[in-house]
């Protein structure tokens, strides 16, 4: 494990630290509009529904369903050299934002626009737990 | 004040194209630009502006850096990232410059060295990083597969009807001696070629290349007496959704809907008056989905509309007569700004055209984040 080639991380920056924190805790937060309650994603300094900069963290429900998807069949980076083919699948959250993520427990084969999705967080470092989704039953 | 027919396209310079070793992009564009002088029989003295859509591979170089090789001192300028759409919305910027005065003979140029640089060989435009790379996620293809993937699922378009556009433009191409790729394919072909992202095929993606394009824009009062016959800029437009796909309300409406619509308030025409089109095609699919945003045919008939050789030579709207970027060569939105311009003025042989007088031509960039539209008449 320790000689394979490491996976490309994200960086943990003064605006993401909440996010990865929440992580930790394998719990999803997104940034939230105190004005107007609007949810976004990815993370930045202000609300673009009203332009307000009164964001703060809020635990979402790690709920959604399958937006759109594609299949790579050639790794661009070593690190995911045995994994082709592999999907890399947008999820649209109940609370609004889209996610890219992957998709655990399913195969390329059986993926589906609208199918029922829950986040599951992989402990990929100690810093990182990444945040990926599996189908649920509804 | 409308800027219909304010301004005229004078000059077309090209250069080697392709696969192009061991040139700068500096030499692209200084060529480029010799050349669109010549072909307009104007001295490249007489150029008093310049924009240039910033080399990916060498952006460094400005506008005011190839004046200063040309031995120019301007009166306008201007380095113009529009990304893919830059081409087009250069040109916009140009007619505008030369209608107010700011300058009479506006020089526009792009250069590329993707194909051959080695700081690049296609990596600028595979280019992937913090939390996407994370997941597998690379290169701007990706995005356009899962744009794909939503318009297969809310039209029912389907990759074999995607097919049709690679194979009409291939058609084309081989009547094209700039093109790259001058060998006919079957629809049977591009269905068994290999994924490059699903559900993108090979035969849906344009490669990169290396080469340099350059175009003249001046008044009308000047355009006619210069070598060319003077094509007319008679309307245009942009529209600019939000750069990342996924945070758009929709995948599947693209910047064409708002360019479109400016570009032919602009020209007083309708879809039904052009009659040809330059149509930006990093991706096959991309073709149908712009035709329909612009009104040739009704939103999700697009996959259907480009069948039967409606949109090839002889058909109710030939696009992209040189092969587009998919088989003429990659060279951004200055692909169809040269060929647009090119039909205009007759100049097509083979691949002409008969009788046209009104061409349209897009250029879109990033992951149909950008996009411009101009109307063109001879
Ligand atoms: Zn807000």
């Amino acid at each position: 494990m320790s000689s394979k080639i490491q996976k490309p991380l994200p960086r943990v920056d003064e605006l993401h630290r909440p996010f990865w924190e929440a992580a930790r805790r394998h719990e999803l937060v997104l940034q939230r509009c105190r004005k107007c309650a609007s949810y976004r994603y990815p993370a930045g300094p202000t609300c673009p529904e009203c332009v307000s900069d009164e964001l703060e963290w809020t635990r979402v429900s790690g709920r959604g369903t399958v937006f759109t998807w594609t299949v790579f069949h050639r790794a661009y980076h070593p690190a995911f050299a045995d994994e082709v083919p592999y999907a890399v699948v947008a999820v649209e959250l109940v609370e609004g934002p889209r996610m890219l993520t992957n998709l655990l427990d399913c195969l390329p084969a059986d993926i589906k626009i609208g199918m029922p999705v829950e986040v599951v967080f992989e402990d990929v470092t100690e810093e990182i737990r990444l945040p990926k989704f599996r189908p649920v039953s509804r | 004040m409308s800027l219909k027919d304010k301004s005229a396209i004078v000059g077309l310079g090209y250069t080697d194209q392709g696969k192009v070793p061991g040139r700068s992009a500096l030499s692209f564009y200084l060529e480029a630009s010799r050349n669109a002088a010549d072909d307009a029989g104007l001295s490249i003295k007489g150029i008093d502006g310049i924009i240039i859509e910033p080399c990916p591979t060498d952006p460094r170089i400005s506008a005011f850096g190839l004046a200063q090789e040309m031995g120019l001192e301007l009166k306008f300028g201007a380095d113009e990232q529009v990304q893919g759409a830059s081409a087009g919305a250069i040109m916009q910027h140009a007619a505008m410059a030369v209608d107010a005065g700011l300058c009479d003979y506006c020089l526009c140029a792009f250069a590329d060295t993707s194909y051959s640089s080695p700081s690049a060989g296609g990596v600028v435009y595979q280019a992937g990083g913090g939390i996407n790379a994370a997941y597998g996620m690379f290169g701007v293809a990706a995005s356009y597969a899962m744009i794909a993937r939503r318009y297969m699922h809310e039209y029912g378009a389907t990759s074999r009807q995607f097919g049709a556009v690679s194979v009409a433009f291939r058609h084309h191409a081989s009547l094209n001696p700039r093109a790259q790729f001058r060998t006919p394919i079957t629809i049977e072909d591009h269905q068994e070629s290999r994924w490059v992202v699903e559900p993108l095929r090979l035969l849906d993606c344009c490669p990169v290349h290396d080469g340099g394009r350059a175009y003249i824009v001046t008044t009308p009062e000047r355009a006619r007496h210069l070598r060319q016959p003077p094509v007319y800029i008679m309307g245009f437009g942009q529209g600019h959704p939000f750069s990342d796909p996924l945070r758009r309300k929709t995948l599947t409406v693209t910047g064409a809907v708002q360019s479109g619509k400016t570009a032919f308030g602009m020209a007083g025409i309708t879809p039904a008056d052009v009659d040809v089109c330059a149509i930006y095609d990093a991706f096959s699919f991309i073709v149908p989905l712009q035709l329909e945003d612009l009104g040739f045919c009704k939103k999700g008939e697009g996959a259907d509309f480009v069948q039967n050789g409606r949109i090839m030579l002889g058909g109710v709207l030939p696009v992209n007569t040189s092969g587009g970027l998919l088989s003429e060569v990659y060279l951004q939105g200055w692909v169809g700004t040269h060929e647009a311009v090119a039909q205009l003025r007759g100049d097509c042989g083979p691949r002409q055209v008969p009788g046209a007088r009104i061409a349209l031509l897009t250029s879109s960039g990033g992951a149909l984040s950008e996009h411009a539209t101009v109307i063109l008449r001879r």
